[in-house]
């Protein structure tokens, strides 16, 4: 599937949770398949910390760009492009399209940098009601999302309940343990304390925290897999034939990959980004304006859920998503719930598990258009 | 007159259920269709969930031996446990959990007092395999069997009072000497 991304540019400000407001602001996107007559069978499809618009397909030219959720979205597979609408959104603050702050402030003509708002999951969702209301689509047949775009679509429901007929809602939590804040503050001072950060403005002296971005990155490769998968697929197996280097360099198979992936990171993604997308992961508590009653907060939705979990996943543990469950349960939402066993780790919805994807492709096959 | 018939002329229409065990989710399928009761299904078995994700029935995939701490006390009519009972490990705590969610509970489950079961333990001398036991003992799901006399002792402790019993053997009821001639009970409970 070759495919194509585009830019919807918005001039209505966006005023933000944090209070602040983006006066204009581009967001990037992809589409798959055609939108009915109906209007009735568009999906949106949200995406995590470190991906983009670019869900499947890859670019005319280039074979090697296949999207980061092709095995899931595309002609023929669980979520099939020939039955139904998939639109990939990038989210504001991003660095692969959306405005984000490596773009121009309309006030400096200079990149924002540091200046960029803290931007929320709330706020995302806000942005992409207005591309669906550009794209003519009144009501999503589905939200989908992992991780952190999971988030983003159990905020569709409770954002806008009418817009919503099934949020699929992956690898999920309600909202992040002390833990998980804990991980993501690491990441954050890694970044913050790296001489080339310079306070968010360090586009203007060419220079990138490469560094902070590494170790963000490193830190949280090491979330994202279970113990058992880190330790099947890597072992305590050493570099050099020859046993132990006795020095600091790289020894294990573990610290091989942790750098080049840290290093890869480094190459393509932004620091300023990092630190918001981490902190509108901290921030995200719709139960927060309920006295921390996950059940009142949904009392607002209207959609039906498909809820997907994964055993080995200690990142978000399938205990934040039977959470999500029992608040559905306690409103008598349409609900079914998944717990998968695959051994991966959080990173498991990225894969391909038989039970997994033939869940979701039933599902998909039972929503009527 | 067959399991599922029974279980449904025992369901209010539009009565929320909970089937545990759910299988492929025909039961909760059967009940939303002929008695607009919608129903969620709890399964273990990822086979029987996808199936259940076919069937368009709510799903929750779940191990009924963690209990059912997802669920709010009373907010369900009915909780069903459909020849399922005998492969629970400690069927005492479920129990108590079913009516702490449930406002009722139905139980069914193969009577191990049927006589044929008797006469190949008596007779024979194995274990009993048959249309409802079709395992062999070594490779079976089920852990505690039980017939009707153990179960409705096992009601008495745990103060649950019966309201209906309904015993079957192939598809009939069975009124005299049931303990003995039927293959199949099923109960309707409450605390």
């Amino acid at each position: 599937m070759i495919v194509q991304a585009q830019k919807a540019r918005f001039t209505e400000p966006l005023r933000l949770r944090s209070g602040a407001v983006l006066p204009a602001y581009e967001i990037a996107y992809e589409t798959y398949g055609t939108l009915n007559a109906q209007r009735s069978n568009a999906v949106l499809v949200c995406h995590a910390l470190n991906a983009s618009h670019h869900v499947a397909g890859s670019y005319a030219g280039e074979p090697d760009s296949l999207g980061w959720w092709d095995n899931m979205v595309g002609p023929g597979k669980p979520l099939d492009t020939d039955r139904f609408f998939v639109v990939g959104s990038n989210y504001i603050g991003s660095c692969f399209g959306s405005t984000g702050p490596a773009s121009p402030n309309p006030a400096t003509g200079r990149p924002w940098g540091a200046d960029f708002p803290v931007v929320t999951v709330e706020d995302w969702v806000a942005a992409q009601a207005q591309l669906a209301d550009r794209l003519g689509i009144e009501r999503f047949a589905a939200v989908m999302g992992g991780s952190l775009g999971a988030m983003q679509a159990l905020q569709w429901t409770l954002s806008y309940p009418g817009r919503v007929r099934h949020a699929i809602v992956i690898a999920a939590t309600p909202r992040l343990s002390a833990q998980n804040i804990a991980f993501n503050e690491v990441a954050r001072q890694a970044i913050m304390t790296d001489p080339d950060f310079h306070g968010g403005h360090y586009y203007d002296k060419g220079v990138v925290p490469v560094r902070g971005l590494r170790i963000a990155r490193m830190i949280g490769h090491i979330t994202y897999l279970s113990d058992d998968a880190m330790m099947e697929k890597f072992g305590r197996a050493l570099r050099g034939k020859n046993g132990p280097r006795f020095d600091f360099d790289v020894d294990f198979e573990i610290e091989s990959y942790l750098r080049y992936q840290g290093d890869k990171f480094s190459t393509y993604f932004d620091a300023n980004t990092y630190l918001r997308i981490t902190k509108a992961l901290d921030y995200y508590d719709p139960a927060a304006d309920y006295g921390g009653d996950l059940s009142a907060a949904f009392a607002r939705a209207e959609a039906d859920f498909l809820v997907v979990s994964f055993t080995s996943d200690w990142r978000f543990t399938s205990q934040r998503s039977r959470e999500i469950v029992r608040a559905l349960l306690d409103n008598r939402r349409v609900v079914s719930y998944l717990e998968n066993d695959a051994p991966q780790g959080h990173d498991a919805f990225l894969l391909d598990d038989a039970r997994y994807h033939g869940a979701l492709r039933a599902y998909f096959g039972n929503i009527p258009l | 007159m067959t399991e599922t018939e029974v279980i449904a002329g025992w369901i209010a229409p539009k009565s929320r259920v909970l089937d545990l065990g759910c299988g492929n989710g025909t039961l909760l399928r059967h009940l939303w269709d002929k008695r607009q009761a919608p129903g969620y299904g709890v399964e273990i078995d990822d086979a029987h969930v996808l199936e259940c994700i076919r069937n368009d029935v709510n799903v929750l995939q779940m191990d009924l031996e963690d209990g059912l701490a997802a669920f709010a006390d009373r907010s369900f009519d009915t909780v069903i446990l459909s020849e399922t009972l005998q492969a629970i490990h400690r069927q005492e705590p479920l129990l108590r959990d079913m009516l702490r969610v449930g406002r009722e509970a139905v139980v069914s489950f193969p009577n191990f007092g049927y006589w044929r079961a008797r006469i190949q333990i008596a007779l024979a001398g194995h274990m009993p395999v048959s249309r409802e036991l079709p395992y062999q003992w070594y490779d079976t799901p089920n852990v505690h069997h039980c017939t009707l006399v153990d179960f409705e002792a096992l009601c008495a402790k745990l103060d649950m009072r019966i309201l209906e019993r309904v015993v079957l053997r192939q598809g009939t009821r069975v009124s005299v000497l049931p303990n003995l001639l039927g293959s199949t009970a099923l109960y309707r409970v409450t605390a």
